[in-house]
């Protein structure tokens, strides 16, 4: 079933047109990865997805529901969660605190009663805590829960983000290169965490520039050039096309490609 | 966890013990009056910390609803018949309403933008206020009527040393509540990423205006509270040095730190009263102070302290 769809969906920036008449859908338990090369308006999709930019046109459907043009914090009350490809961090927070805030939208959140500290406050606060750990130790953070966010390395502000976008229980996940500046380790456990995510239902949309984990994980693949969309397939198809190829390596560097 | 639920406690102890021994060591009712002073500002300053230090959005006008507090306490049973009691929950509610109806379109500015709108709120209020003469008293200041509670009349340093240290452990307290709940999260996640606040559902703007009105109101009653036992007030309690004053507390004090508030309205006040021997050198000394503290402490006094003493515990 799908879950997202974006039609014709396009945004330009002072007369430069960053995404042009894309469109896609993804169903719950798939992953759609979104290649193409530096500049071809990858994030600039999500951002537009995410309610971060709006649309200048087209529509952007969350199950069966039109959201064009939705704050991001009304998207994530409807399911849709993101992470960031220049890493977001709650840098003053600890990693629990991160993924904490990642529950807002399951939290009964009351001035009242949390000025006054009620009995329900810290019951709910124990839970919500609970609930952040376990998402840690998914990640493998479990024993960094209360370090300060600041300092942890690269590879592990990677994972928690996705910890804190998971921990709103979403129904779609946009992840922005999850697995930038990761080592071959991590890497292998970020393919392997999104899999799990997508096991469970969650429909998962990859931008991404390490294509062994792409072409291994995605169930499908849109290929953006220049912010058009320049091909859409399985891996085996987009692998072979040579229109990818072209993008991606040149006129010769393709020819060279097809004769190899 | 644990520790933290213990940290607060200990904090609110300590500081219920330190306003209970203070005067023991008290000379003369003087010292009192002075010691009532820090708690007032102190108030204000935790307030104003919660939108600063947490939320991380500026004030420089912050002034204008301890100006709203303190002239409520004096026109209301002056001009309107209002017992002071409901007049000092009036000044609050008008001063979150303000808050409220001035912070939903200014709080979509940033940084030095918000400064500089906050600070128009500022002006806008000292202003009405030293102009509204008829109401006001104008710039000589008005006089405020004495709080009488239930046939008890609140008069005396020493009574208001007990009434405003009560007021700054129950201000305290709410803070320190605030901090580790939903809605104590959202404003600090809020202040170190306002996009990815949203993305996880956060309604940044509602926050930010949360984080404005419980600010208005902690300044509103701090400002009630000093008129009362001033039994005066003028428009300087609401102008621009006065706002200054309490950014100037929270910054030194140390941003996001309850106790930091504090200790930052313990110096501010209490050093210009030891600085008098200096006599014409007084404001000299007291900015270098200032200057000093900021270069050697720049995350105010209270985080770096205690970051010295952790490393220190640690090694």
């Amino acid at each position: 079933m799908t879950i997202l769809k974006a039609t014709d969906v396009g945004i330009s920036f002072g007369g430069v047109k960053a995404v042009d008449g894309v469109s896609f859908s993804v169903g719950s338990g798939q992953i759609l990865s979104i290649i193409g090369p530096n500049g071809a308006g990858k994030t600039t999709l999500f951002n537009v997805v995410s309610g971060v930019y709006v649309a200048s046109r087209g529509t952007i459907h969350l199950a069966d529901e039109d959201v064009t043009g939705l704050a991001p914090h009304k998207l994530a009350a409807r399911g849709l969660s993101r992470t960031f490809q220049n890493l977001q961090i709650f840098q003053r927070m600890t990693a629990c605190e991160n993924v904490m805030v990642g529950r807002h939208l399951r939290e009964k959140c009351s001035l009242l009663p949390a000025l006054f500290r009620t009995p329900s406050v810290t019951r709910q606060n124990r839970e919500t805590r609970a609930a952040a750990l376990d998402l840690l130790a998914e990640v493998g953070l479990k024993d960094f829960a209360d370090v300060p966010a600041g300092s942890l390395s690269y590879g592990a502000c990677k994972r928690l983000e996705i910890a804190r976008a998971l921990a709103a229980e979403p129904r779609v996940l946009l992840l922005d290169e999850p697995a930038a500046g990761c080592n071959a380790v991590e890497t292998e456990e970020i393919d392997h965490l999104i899999r799990q995510v997508a096991d469970r239902g969650v429909a998962v949309v990859l931008v991404e520039h390490d294509m062994k984990l792409v072409m291994k994980i995605s169930d499908r693949i849109l290929v953006l050039e220049r912010g058009r969309p320049l091909a859409e397939g399985t891996p085996r198809e987009v692998r072979d096309d040579p229109k990818v190829l072209e993008a991606y390596l040149g006129h010769h560097g393709a020819r060279e490609a097809a004769r190899a | 966890m644990r520790a933290l639920v213990n940290h607060r406690i200990l904090t609110l102890l300590v500081l219920a013990a330190m306003i209970a021994a203070l005067p023991l060591i008290f000379p003369s009712s003087y010292y009192f009056r002075v010691a009532s002073l820090v708690w007032v500002s102190a108030l204000a300053a935790i307030g104003l910390n919660i939108l600063m230090g947490q939320a991380g959005q500026v004030s420089l006008g912050h002034a204008a609803f301890f100006g709203i507090g303190a002239y409520a306490v004096a026109i209301g049973p002056a001009h309107l018949g209002v017992p002071p009691w409901a007049a000092l929950f009036l000044g609050a509610l008008l001063s979150a309403a303000l808050a409220y109806l001035v912070g939903r379109p200014i709080l979509r500015l940033k940084g030095h933008y918000l400064a500089i709108a906050t600070l128009g709120l500022g002006v806008l209020v000292a202003l009405v206020i030293s102009t509204e003469s008829r109401w006001t008293g104008g710039p000589d200041g008005m006089p405020v009527a004495r709080l009488t509670l239930f046939g008890w009349r609140v008069a005396g340093s020493d009574t208001w040393y007990w009434v405003t240290g009560g007021l700054l452990l129950l201000g305290t307290w709410i803070a320190l509540n605030l901090d580790e709940t939903p809605t104590g999260r959202a404003f600090r996640a809020l202040h170190d990423s306002e996009v990815a606040a949203q993305v996880v559902g956060v309604d940044v703007a509602r926050f930010k205006l949360q984080a404005f009105v419980i600010a208005a109101v902690y300044a509103s009653l701090a400002g009630s509270a000093l008129a009362f036992m001033n039994g005066f007030i003028n428009p300087d309690q609401a102008g621009f040095l006065h706002s200054v004053e309490l950014v100037t507390i929270v910054v030194l004090g140390g941003l996001g730190s309850v106790v930091g508030s504090i200790v930052g309205a313990a110096v501010l006040v209490t050093l210009p009263q030891v600085l008098t021997v200096f006599h014409e050198y007084e404001h000299l000394l007291l900015g270098l102070i200032i200057i000093v503290a900021m270069i050697f402490m720049r995350n105010g006094i209270v985080p770096s302290l205690s970051g010295l003493l952790f490393r220190r515990a640690r090694s």
